[in-house]
């Protein structure tokens, strides 16, 4: 729609190489780009998790906008703060009308879904001019692969271990976009990184709408999901191929799937690359399947049409 | 020009933030703070006060934005009570050593449980290690000068600590006094705004709130101990500059009749003028009683209020707050007797507990104190079996 | 006794001045396999510089002409002081044109 390419990426770089991110880690991606896709004239809250200790270790930043750090739940409480006092120092002729700043939130998973709604669905509902961005791994993985309301079902982390009784997390993953759009903000999309175009596309739109916007960045994670750090980008792409992830927006009351797939892989195959699920039985990888296809009937019925087809067996 | 009105301690507060022109306020409502932010908010709607309001979901939002709305050059503004304030609690001590100059006003209130709306200091107490710059009015005309006062101290190129003003719940914030309300052009040469402190901005981009290992966090913690510390000449400079002014005195501390006092009682908020009705009839009968009253709780004012101790033959403090299991069990206790500790003051330091939970603060409670310290006159510390004793509660 | 800054030296609530100075801090060390880019397999793609996550793919206004005589106007290159040898490059390199090899100390 937008004809953007991955040539069109910019070249500068706002993520200063140096931060402690895991080799291959996916968040770090999600991070450049997203950066690369808002440009310089942003002041970013970031909540408590992974990507603000490893880029923010006094007296060295990663970052090469101006970005604050408070607590872990209240990423979106402090943007709408900033957010005012842009919007009241402009009022004052402090800082001049003209000037474009879009205050941007970034949370992870547990940040966002779990310790961080309250504040979220504050800044939702009193309409700041705010991109809040959640990047999601799925578990607690800065204290060390806790699950979350993000961890999918199934899921190995360290507090839902697989035993004799556990088979790992028994529930399955908050809606949170579904959550987010309750609140009737004007636009939210998910996005992967494995599909750039349509990443810069979606971040590109959300930032320019004057009003708060919400994106979900799929971000896979090298040591909470248990893969060599080189298939950072390989399940990344596994996860829309197999129905799992669906990159869709939400423009108002437009739903429309971002990234059709015409048919699907199984959902073993993105299972199986990840340790998280190496304890999974084939009767457990078939309620998984069970549950993705469900997901994705949903999906066609808001799309109005089949853009995620079938899975095709090898 | 001064216009003399009559306001509730909170509406007072409120006129204070409209006289500040404040930039952003957030805030939460709990009773009895909560008239304060439905004035401002009044003032905002009327186009009085030029200012974002954020109806907030939570106090920890308020706390939050305000922290937010600083780090971006703004003059904030928040308030709160009891459960309220402990909700802040974790932003409190991100605020202070962040150093960004929020001003807060507190109405004081109990806290849970029992769910209780009333008066008491626990709330006030419980952020007294947060490192915040705090301050106790006496009424509604010191809340409001006290707010304006917190502007000037908070954002002193020197300080850059944030200021709570704490005033009693219900006592003071609706009690409906004579209030001389400052100016806003007044206030604004007195307090004026400056934005010297780091900021958000993209034309300069810096890092804050970063991560400090074993390697760098003591010496954030030491910069702001220090600076607390070296605060007190800015806010004995403002309250000189009040004077100026607007022709109003503030001290640190009060005191009444310490000079040649047997007796010396320590008081803070509103109880210190029942405790200086019965002080004064007692000198009236010849009794040699005196009265500190503490207006600077943080930092504490401890050589200007030995200097007032140093005559005693008995201190007694009156704590409308408790730590229980604690060695003091009521914290102003724990303040006053480090202060004659360190100076080698060794007479009976005594603790009244009083007036938890909204329950009155009586003459005669002040009267029993004051025997009860007479009959330890001569004795050192040791010798005290007792330190602390509750009044005006049923056994 | 340290030698880093005291307190009073250093910038009031832990606040970083300089953007971007997380590069100070060299993470080669982290890197057991290290990426081989060869120049002439290289279709100028730009896929390893997208999905390098320190960023450490340089993308320079470099020209090269490939053996075969193609000429190419931006060369990629490895920045060796922050790959932390993830491997990502070398397996979305859609030629194969990045190989991962042990890294000599």
């Amino acid at each position: 729609m937008s004809g953007f390419t991955i040539a069109s990426i910019p070249r500068e770089e706002l993520l200063a190489p140096g931060h402690r991110m895991c080799q291959g880690c996916g968040a770090a991606i999600v991070m450049r780009h997203l950066l690369k896709a808002l440009g310089k004239d942003v002041i970013i809250a970031h909540a408590t998790g992974c990507v603000e200790v490893t880029t923010s270790l006094y007296p060295e930043t990663a970052w090469r906008v101006p970005w604050i750090h408070v607590a872990f739940e209240n990423a979106a409480a402090v943007a709408s703060g900033i957010e005012a006092a842009v919007k009241a120092l402009k009022k004052k002729g402090e800082i001049s009308p003209e000037k474009k700043i879009k205050v941007v939130a970034i949370g992870g998973d547990g940040g966002t879904v779990d310790i961080g709604l309250q504040a979220l669905s504050g800044m939702l509902e009193r309409g700041h001019n705010i991109l809040y961005i959640l990047y999601d791994n799925e578990a607690y993985m800065n204290t060390g692969i806790q699950r979350s309301g993000a961890t999918p079902l199934y899921a190995w982390t360290t507090t839902t271990p697989a035993g004799k009784v556990w088979r790992g997390e028994w529930r399955r993953k908050k809606d949170i976009v579904g959550i987010v759009k309750a609140h009737g903000v004007p636009y939210t999309a998910t996005v992967n990184f494995a599909y750039i175009s349509d990443f810069y596309t979606k971040l590109k739109k959300a930032s320019e709408i004057d009003g708060p916007t919400f994106i979900h960045a799929y971000a896979p994670c090298v040591p909470g999901w248990r893969y060599e750090p080189h298939l950072t980008v390989k399940i990344a792409k596994l996860a829309v191929q197999t129905g799992i992830w669906v990159n869709y927006e939400i423009d108002g009351d437009s739903f429309r799937v971002t990234t059709p797939v015409s048919k699907r892989l199984p959902v073993e195959e993105y299972l199986r690359a990840q340790g998280r699920f190496a304890h999974l039985t084939g009767e457990e990888v078939e309620m998984i399947q069970k549950m993705v296809d469900e997901d994705v009937d949903y999906i066609n019925k808001l799309a109005g049409s089949v853009v995620i087809g079938p899975v095709e067996r090898k | 020009m001064s216009k003399v009105i009559p306001l509730s301690g909170n509406y007072a507060v409120a006129y204070a933030v409209k006289a500040a022109d404040v930039d952003v306020v957030a805030a939460y409502p709990i009773t009895p703070q909560t008239a304060v932010v439905e004035k401002v908010a009044e003032f905002v709607a009327n186009g009085e006060l030029d200012a974002e309001f954020l109806h907030v979901e939570s106090e920890h939002s308020a706390l939050s934005a305000v922290l937010g709305a600083s780090a971006a050059g703004a003059r904030v503004f928040t308030a709160t009570s009891a459960q309220g304030l402990l909700l802040m609690y974790e932003i409190m001590h991100i605020a202070s050593t962040a150093r960004l100059p929020i001003v807060m006003g507190i109405a004081t209130r109990a806290i849970s449980a029992p769910i209780n709306i009333w008066c008491d200091h626990s709330d006030f107490m419980a952020a007294s290690d947060t490192g915040w710059i705090m301050l106790m009015a006496l009424n509604a005309q010191e809340a409001h000068d006290l707010i304006i006062a917190a502007y000037r101290i908070a954002e002193d190129p020197r300080v850059h600590i944030p200021v709570a003003v704490g005033y009693d719940g219900f006592i003071v914030s609706h009690t409906v006094e004579p209030v001389d309300v400052v100016e806003r052009e007044k206030a604004i040469k007195y307090a004026p705004k400056r934005v010297t402190w780091y900021t958000l901005n993209p034309e300069k981009p810096m890092t804050m709130g970063s991560l400090a290992s074993p390697d760098w966090y003591f010496e954030f913690r030491v910069q702001l101990q220090n600076a607390i510390e070296s605060s007190r000449e800015v806010i004995s400079e403002a309250f000189t500059d009040f004077k100026h002014y607007f022709g109003r005195e503030y001290r640190e501390i009060d005191s009444f009749y310490t000079d040649d006092a047997d007796v010396v009682l320590v008081s803070m908020g509103s109880a210190t003028g029942t405790v200086l009705a019965f002080v004064e009839e007692a000198r009236r009968a010849g009794m040699k009683v005196g009265l500190l009253n503490v207006r600077l709780f943080r930092p504490f004012p401890e050589v200007e209020i030995a200097k007032h101790l140093e005559n005693a033959k008995v201190v007694a403090v009156l704590d409308r707050a408790m730590n229980a299991g604690s060695s003091f069990v009521g914290p102003l206790y724990s303040d006053i007797v480090v202060t004659m500790f360190k100076r080698g003051l060794d007479i009976p330091v005594i603790n009244h507990i009083t007036g938890l939970g909204g329950r009155a603060v009586l003459k005669s409670y002040v009267e029993s104190i004051v025997k009860h310290a007479y009959s330890l006159v001569g004795k050192k510390m040791r010798d005290i079996e007792r330190h602390y004793s509750f009044i005006g509660v049923r056994e | 006794m340290s030698t880093l800054p005291g307190w009073r030296k250093i910038p009031r609530g832990a606040v970083i001045l300089e953007p971007g100075s997380s590069v100070r801090y060299k993470t080669a060390s982290w890197r057991v396999l290290k990426p081989i880019i060869d120049q002439d397999k290289c279709i100028r793609c730009r896929i390893c510089w997208t999905y390098c996550p320190e960023p450490a793919i340089l993308e320079l206004d470099q020209q090269y002409t490939s053996k075969s005589g193609r000429v190419y106007r931006v060369t990629y290159t490895v920045d060796y002081d922050y790959c932390k040898g993830c491997g990502i490059c070398a397996e979305e390199c859609p030629v194969r044109a990045i190989s991962m090899v042990e890294e000599v100390r």
